[in-house]
């Protein structure tokens, strides 16, 4: 059942990932608005010959099919080419700033879950007390908040006023660990340097906490809604029909079944998270992929933009994919639907 | 001089119910003038609204009414576990000789399953959809103090077959939804006698179930009940279950008992006005002469109950009184059935011979009401 | 048991659960924080359209004897610039005023837009079923795994920053969440005893479809419709704020944000009080919508 799970969900995604790169490179070519023409605009004057010549060297000059071809062929073993504005293979490029992302995202993530879980939960064991209203106002407000403006709104009162934490950068240049993985705090862990652990954290709470509040405040209303759900079933009631400790009836039978539902908001407000990455990158001026796309598309870096549009993307279904085998896991009955 | 003539006829009656009595001992539930309110935006609603009653060890006690009635309120008041905004606002559980609403949390949950247990309408909603029923069964085990690990396992084994599932050992491994529904009843009722509780809640045990499940799954309580000498409490509105299979029966309407008594009496000389309206709806078998009788109109509004006797409004035999003044319940002089048993010699049959009806129609004895 | 029956709203199978459903205004009005929200959410409108008339300056006009003045109430602020002046002079109030302009116009536009948009082909798929069923929702599900900000991102840094893309951009994922509300409703809906009441005395498809069902999905349209909005304004503001929304001309609260960002350290104000603004009004659209869903459709209820 499992196997037939996994290659089912597999190759469903498939179609989604082929409309996804299609609308990737639809997008970057029937816009209006001409690479070459971006390239070469800040270059002053350039012949027609030299531009016929860059786009042969692109490939632009074939016929859209077989430019998506090329484009997918070359796609799916990860060669974008080089980078417009950088010279660099794309790869390479991403690669640099890769890690420093997943560090950012990993660590709101973590923020966010370990927040709203707890707090969705307590929310629904006393609807309507202190606790409750108090979760849902901060969890309304957390919807309700532009990222941008919570970044630049902590940064003010942390970092500017109170100077608790430092508003920019990875991590203080000087204590910079030698890069392993490419993660700060992994690499100071591995080199056993607290100091530059001690830094790479202090970087990272402030856009992670921003990062990680829309996202939490979302996960804390479904986790609530969907626990106040389960709470009034009868196998809850059953559950302590049969004696069970309050703390077993409600950790184990009501939250793992209020998860379910919500493991797909998670997947989807993560995905949420990747995007809203480039807003927070931005803010705090931390070097990784948002801050990179954001270059990017400035630049009019085509490949350099594809290439991270697409790497979103995978993501995205590569969560969902994820989440539906969380689901799997939590629920037999989604197995069974889904297989 | 009626007067009189009835007064030795309750005494003739009243003798052998104290053997009786004695036999079976003291009650092992005494419910008294309990109350339950739930509070809702358009006022209280006053679902359990003072009901007493008792069940003995051995014993089958029927609690039965429409929807809405208050009975699973009744029934979930006993196991403390009313939902809110519901909550108990007044009387005494007396279980065991200790009043279960003067218990601490924890004490009260090593009451549940352990002493009292409960089986709920629905199998299917009753587990839990994400774990086996082995785990489920298993965990209940080791909660109790019964068993735990590999003994405990056995003994969910052991469980499983005594409520007559076949294969007992590879359905440990089955997720709820893969039974059916009276493979799941089956199960649910292994959970609930996994603790060897004294006393049974069984809230509508066979009302989800198709009508064939539902034999099999009251011959199975019955069965348990000899074995183990369970009491039951049985909360149904079928009164064709609460006939074949109850001892003795309340019969409760709008929040509040308004007859109680045998069995055999109440089916076969039902005296107040809605057990025989109640009676009347059960269409019969092989007699498509007899007409069934709805009745009509539905349970009043509870945050405003009626005046007077909340049957009256849809009563067919109200009288003026019926609206100004609420009957009590009252205990009724010896029916010829329980006259004719007792000269028989059958005073150890079911259900005993009290009875008491809240009805202006039949003021009964007085003195007892309550 | 008695208590869970007394709601006064409930879907009842084969009744119309919009005749089951009185008083939605009353419900409405009963809760006192969705018509607090409506009312600033009213105020935000009225501001918008009477910007010209409320503002103290012109939202452009700079004052380059008044560069980044305090409000009034900081050491060094005066009553002439409430609110303050960015670096280039210009009143920050007057500009936040004219700011809620762009951020209503674009959110209803972009609302409306996907609303039709979406609610049409969700409807169709729900009750024609078939291919158009299976295309539409195929694509659907290739846009939801899509990262929409990236994907507007995307197409405003080839557009460069005008209205029309920044519409299109906005609306191009928008649609989806109308599309999956109305076709799921419809395709209940279908199968409901009114549908195949109205199929039984041989009413048109057309008929049954926007004189039977349309009635009854519009309130959870309506409800998905203001919380979309709350989604969009936020949206806007973020393409805005990276630069590559609003044209620079047009004052936006998002743009003003990122104008502020650069001297949070000496002018708190310029990047703090555009924020400030996004906030309440999505705030208030926000209780607005959830009020909303109360009222008018208690299954959604959460």
């Amino acid at each position: 059942m499992w196997v037939r799970f996994v290659g089912r969900r597999l190759w469903q995604t498939a179609p989604v990932l082929i409309g996804v790169s299609l609308i990737v490179f639809l997008t970057m070519h029937l816009t209006p608005g001409d690479p070459i023409e971006h390239m070469l605009g800040r270059a002053g004057s350039v012949t027609r010959a030299q531009i016929e010549e860059l786009r042969a060297h692109y490939a632009l000059d074939r016929p859209l099919p077989t430019q998506y071809a090329l484009f997918l062929g070359k796609a799916v073993t990860g060669d974008f080419g080089p980078s417009y504005s950088q010279g660099r293979p794309v790869v390479e490029v991403i690669t640099e700033r890769l890690p420093a992302t997943l560090e950012l995202t990993l660590f709101a993530f973590v923020i966010a879950l370990a927040v709203a879980i707890p707090a969705g939960a307590l929310a629904a064991l006393r609807p309507h007390r202190l606790f409750d209203r108090t979760a849902t106002v901060v969890a309304l407000l957390g919807v309700s908040m532009p990222g941008f403006w919570l970044g630049i709104v902590l940064m003010i009162l942390l970092g500017l006023r109170l100077h608790w934490l430092p508003i920019s950068g990875r991590i203080d240049w000087a204590l910079a660990p030698e890069s392993i993985t490419g993660m700060n705090t992994v690499d100071a862990l591995l080199a056993g340097d607290g100091a530059a652990l001690r830094s790479a954290l202090a970087h990272l709470i402030l856009p992670a906490i921003t990062m990680a509040a829309p996202m939490a405040a979302m996960v804390t209303r479904m986790v609530r809604s969907s626990m106040i759900g389960v709470l009034g079933q009868d196998f809850v009631q059953f559950a302590r029909a049969r004696g069970l400790p309050e703390w077993r009836v409600v950790g184990k039978h009501a939250l793992r079944n209020a998860l379910v539902p919500t493991v797909n908001i998670v997947a989807i407000q993560t995905g949420m998270l990747l995007s809203g990455n480039m807003v927070i990158e931005a803010v705090f001026q931390y070097p990784g992929i948002g801050k990179l796309a954001v270059d990017a598309i400035a630049a009019a870096d085509y490949p350099l933009v594809q290439a991270v549009v697409l790497l979103y993307a995978v993501s995205y279904v590569g969560l969902n994919l994820a989440a539906d085998g969380i689901q799997a896991v939590l629920d037999p009955r989604v197995r069974e639907a889904r297989a | 001089m009626s007067v009189d003539v009835r007064h030795e006829a309750l005494q003739t009656v009243t003798k052998p119910l104290q053997v009786e009595e004695r036999r079976q001992g003291a009650p092992i539930l005494a419910v008294k003038k309990l109350r339950t309110c739930f509070d809702t935006y358009r006022g209280q609603v006053r679902a359990v609204d003072g009901i007493s009653l008792s069940v003995r060890p051995g014993e089958t006690v029927a609690l039965v009414g429409e929807s809405g009635c208050g009975k699973s309120a009744a029934a979930l008041s006993i196991m403390r576990l009313v939902p809110p905004p519901g909550r108990i606002t007044g009387g005494q559980v007396i279980f065991d000789g200790q009043d279960l609403l003067a218990l601490s949390r924890a004490e009260m949950r090593r009451i549940r399953g352990r002493r009292i247990a409960m089986v709920f309408q629905d199998p299917l909603t009753a587990l839990n959809p994400t774990l086996r029923v082995g785990a489920q069964l298993v965990e209940t085990l080791a909660t109790q103090g019964a068993a735990r690990g590999r003994a405990a396992r056995q003994r969910a084994v052991a469980l499983l077959d005594a409520v007559g599932i076949p294969a007992a050992a590879e359905r440990m491994r089955a997720y709820p939804h893969e039974l059916s529904g009276g493979m799941r009843q089956r199960v649910v009722i292994a959970m609930a006698i996994a603790g060897q509780p004294d006393l049974v809640i069984a809230d509508e045990p066979t009302t989800a179930l198709d009508v064939t499940l539902q034999a099999q799954i009251m011959e199975l309580l019955a069965k348990l009940k000899e074995e183990r000498g369970l009491a039951i409490l049985l909360i149904t509105h079928d009164l064709g279950i609460v006939a074949n299979f109850a001892d003795r029966a309340a019969v409760m309407y709008a929040g509040q008992i308004v007859a109680e008594g045998p069995v055999a009496d109440l089916v076969r000389e039902p005296l107040h006005p809605y057990a025989r309206g109640l009676l009347r709806c059960v269409p019969r078998l092989g007699r498509p002469d007899v007409p069934i009788h709805p009745i009509h109109g539905s349970v009043p509004d509870m945050v405003a109950p009626p005046a007077g006797c909340r049957f009256a409004p849809r009563c067919p035999e109200a009288m003026p009184q019926c609206r100004q003044e609420m009957p009590v319940l009252k205990r009724q002089p010896p029916t010829a059935r329980t006259i004719r048993q007792n000269s028989e010699g059958e005073s150890l049959a079911r259900g005993g011979t009290v009875r008491r009806v809240r009805c202006h129609l039949h003021p009964g004895e007085g003195g007892n009401g309550r | 048991m008695a208590a869970t029956q007394t709601q006064p709203v409930g879907a009842n199978p084969g009744v119309r659960p919009i005749d089951a459903r009185p008083g939605t205004l009353k419900l409405l009005l009963a809760n006192r924080v969705a018509v607090g929200a409506g009312l600033v959410t009213l105020g935000f409108v009225l501001v918008a359209l009477l910007a010209p008339m409320l503002s103290p300056y012109n939202p452009a006009e700079q004052h380059p004897e008044a560069i980044r003045v305090p409000p009034f109430w900081s050491p060094g602020g005066s009553t002439r610039f409430l609110l303050g002046t960015d670096g280039l002079g210009r009143d920050l109030l007057s500009r936040i005023l004219f700011g809620s302009r762009v951020s209503i116009l674009l959110g209803v536009v972009v609302v409306l837009l996907t609303l039709v948009v979406g609610a049409c082909l969700g409807m169709l798929a729900g009750y024609y079923r078939g291919w158009v069923d299976t295309l539409l929702s195929r694509v659907v599900d290739t846009l939801l795994a899509f990262p929409f900000l990236i994907f507007a991102l995307a197409i405003m840094a080839v557009t460069g920053p005008n209205l029309v893309a920044l519409v299109l951009a906005l609306a191009f994922k928008g649609w989806v969440d109308f599309f999956r509300v109305a076709r799921g409703d419809v395709l209940a809906a279908r199968e409901s005893e009114y549908v195949l009441a109205a199929r039984g005395v041989g009413a048109s498809n057309a008929y049954i479809l926007f004189g039977e069902i349309l009635p009854n999905i519009v309130p959870p349209l309506i409800v998905l419709a203001a919380l979309r909005m709350a989604t969009v304004i936020i949206a806007e503001a973020s393409l805005s704020f990276l630069g590559i929304g609003v044209p620079p001309r047009i004052p936006a609260w998002g743009t003003m944000v990122a104008d502020g960002r650069g001297s949070i350290a000496t002018a708190w104000w310029i990047a703090t009080f555009p924020g400030l603004a996004i906030l309440l009004l999505v705030l208030s659209v926000n209780l607005l919508g959830e009020g909303l869903r109360d009222a008018l459709d208690p299954r959604m209820r959460r």
